[in-house]
């Protein structure tokens, strides 16, 4: 977990001092202090780290036992024990999913469906931003709070006239459904978000830049966008997470077998085989979590950051 | 400077194409809604105007009480765990963890990304009976309390424990980190003058630290309800909304509604009833909090 230690280390150098201002009153400097002291205060920990063991128990063990199962032949499920490990490794139940089960065909359509919607997301999101937070006009507020307002709206209340609109513009059953969808869902939060950070950038600089004979174009790509990119990959890694994890969405727009999303197509895979064939459905479940799992372990603490911005400012 | 800042044609070009879409997709679609409400039919047998037939079957329809019932029943209880269990986490990440803290933030927080389908795939073979045991039954056989066998995804009563178990262990690592982020923000000063006084341990945290923490708290609250309100994607997965009726929330009887009977009238009517009572829930929240605060 040294990657996640640099990180917070090098993308929040903020709560450092807070940490040590925690420690001064915290009652385990006081008994460190104290040397006597400290093999009763390891016996008062104790339940705390038990608490702790029990906890992480909890978060990881089912992913374990996730990723054993995903290797085990259907007969071992119901001949040995459930928490035994795998006799051999399956790879087959991962070759009948991938192909069998079209999870392969599901992953390739999450993909032509979110990346593109991200794409469109940002293009549209940062002009818009850096319109509502350096830009000068009337109307800004209001238009803030029209974005503000998306951000809680119940999804279900969009689905009925949007299945309209794509009805009659032979939209239903294309990868457009979403992508438009999506784009639209995506705007409130990051466009919110993107203003907040061309907020946080310090006016007299943009001033200077605008002195020194900048225009609007060179304001916009060389100075404001360049301070704003770090900001720009945690929004976008936010609406990742939340765009490749739709299934409302997809269940609505698409019913064509051909173009079902991962989430989508996993349900249905389940539906049809996760009953009797444990392994393969593992496997399913195993490529559906763990490219996630892999993109938050590399990314984790901007991803925290991110996701919880967005509900203290939703 | 005022000049460029004020570029009229400027501002048209950055603002419009993002406000144009999100009207398109978000604004419009909310004002249609409305008026899908004193319409009935589908986009295949047209529509005809109702007047207010859609809300007078809202209040006479036994499905809609019960489909409330079981939502808000659901996000009370959801967001009571994930919010309390999030709190003492955050307690325990800041009193006991401190600086070890950032590999049990960051690991008790990823269940938030994973899709929901998986998660719940995985918790229904945990729980499952048939065809073989999953891994609670299985261990329940092995401490020999084979009276506690049972189907736990096919009876209402337990089937909504899961669903409350599955959800709370997916959010509480992110209250924990939200709350968690508002905790480290009380200055020190304030908590050594508490201990000064002499207040400690459960007092110290119920009269000094909640309090400060009230407004961070209030957002956690806020957000959780207005989640666990809108719930579809766990108890799609993990249930379908059965045994029968038991485990269906509004989103789930608005969906059906309108796409397996082809009633987008009333399906927007109960759209707009979970959107008034996220409202209405929110109001609430706000307001007894004010009071507390005067």
């Amino acid at each position: 977990m040294m990657r996640s230690d640099v990180a917070a280390r090098s993308s929040r150098p903020a709560p450092a001092p807070v940490f040590t201002r925690v420690a001064r009153w915290s009652p385990r400097s006081r008994s460190q202090r104290q040397p006597r002291r400290r093999r009763l205060s390891w016996l008062r920990r104790l339940p705390v780290r038990l608490l702790l063991l029990l906890l992480l128990t909890i978060e990881i063990y089912p992913l374990i036992w996730l990723l054993l199962s995903s290797f085990k032949e259907d007969a071992e499920f119901s001949l040995r024990p459930l928490w035994a490990l795998p006799a051999g490794l399956h790879w087959q139940n991962y070759v009948e999913a991938w192909t069998t089960g079209n999870i392969g065909l599901y992953f390739l359509n999450s993909v032509l469906t979110v990346f593109p919607a991200l794409a469109l997301i940002l293009a549209l999101s940062v002009p818009a931003g850096f319109a509502l937070e350096v830009m000068r006009w009337r109307g800004r507020n209001l238009v803030l709070l029209l974005f503000l307002a998306g951000i809680m709206v119940p999804l279900q209340i969009l689905l009925l006239p949007l299945f309209t609109i794509y009805f009659h513009l032979d939209l239903i059953d294309t990868r457009w459904a979403l992508i438009i969808t999506y784009t639209g869902f995506g705007l409130p939060l990051t466009v919110f978000l993107m203003a907040g950070y061309f907020k946080a950038i310090p006016r007299e600089l943009l001033e200077a830049a605008i002195l020194d004979g900048a225009g609007l174009v060179q304001l916009f790509l060389r100075v404001a966008v360049p301070l704003v990119s770090n900001g720009l990959v945690t929004v976008a890694l936010v609406q990742f997470f939340f765009l490749w994890n739709d299934l409302l969405f997809s269940l609505t727009f698409i019913s064509n077998d051909q173009l079902r999303t991962i989430q989508t197509g996993l349900l249905n895979f389940t539906g049809q085989y996760g009953q009797v064939a444990w392994g393969p459905t593992f496997a399913a479940v195993s490529l559906a979590v763990f490219p996630t799992l892999l993109l938050y372990l590399l990314l984790n603490q901007r991803v925290i950051k991110g996701l919880t911005a967005g509900a203290l400012k939703g | 400077m005022e000049q460029i800042l004020h570029n009229r044609r400027a501002i048209v070009l950055l603002m419009g194409p993002a406000l144009l879409v999100y009207s398109g997709v978000v604004l419009l679609p909310i004002v249609w809604s409305l008026v899908y409400t004193f319409f009935e039919g589908n986009v295949i047998g047209g529509f005809h105007f109702v007047g207010l037939q859609n809300y007078r079957q809202l209040l006479s329809d036994a499905a809609f009480w019960q489909a409330l019932v079981f939502t808000l029943k659901y996000a009370v209880t959801v967001t009571a765990g994930q919010i309390m269990l999030g709190l003492l986490l955050a307690l325990l990440y800041v009193f006991y963890l401190r600086r070890a803290s950032a590999l049990v933030r960051t690991l008790v927080f990823f269940p938030v990304v994973l899709p929901t389908v998986a998660v719940a795939q995985l918790f229904a073979k945990i729980f499952a009976i048939a065809p073989q045991y999953g891994l609670v039954n299985a261990g329940l056989a092995l401490l020999h309390l084979d009276g506690w066998i049972q189907a736990w995804l096919g009876q209402g009563s337990t089937a909504f424990w899961v669903l409350a178990l599955m959800d709370i262990w997916r959010a509480m690592g992110f209250y924990a980190v939200l709350l968690y982020a508002g905790l480290v923000e009380i200055p020190a000063e304030l908590i050594e003058a508490a201990r000064v006084d002499g207040a400690s341990g459960l007092r110290l945290v119920w009269h000094v630290i909640l309090p400060l923490l009230l407004p961070i708290l209030l957002s956690a609250l806020i957000f959780s309800i207005n989640g666990t309100l809108k719930v579809f994607d766990s108890i799609l997965a993990l249930t379908g909304g059965g045994p029968g009726q038991a485990t269906t929330p509004l989103t789930l009887y608005m969906f059906n509604t309108a796409f397996s009977y082809g009633q987008y009238g009333y399906g927007s009517t109960l759209a707009m009833a979970l959107a008034v009572l996220s409202l209405m829930v929110t109001i609430v929240i706000f307001g007894s909090a004010r009071r507390d605060v005067a």
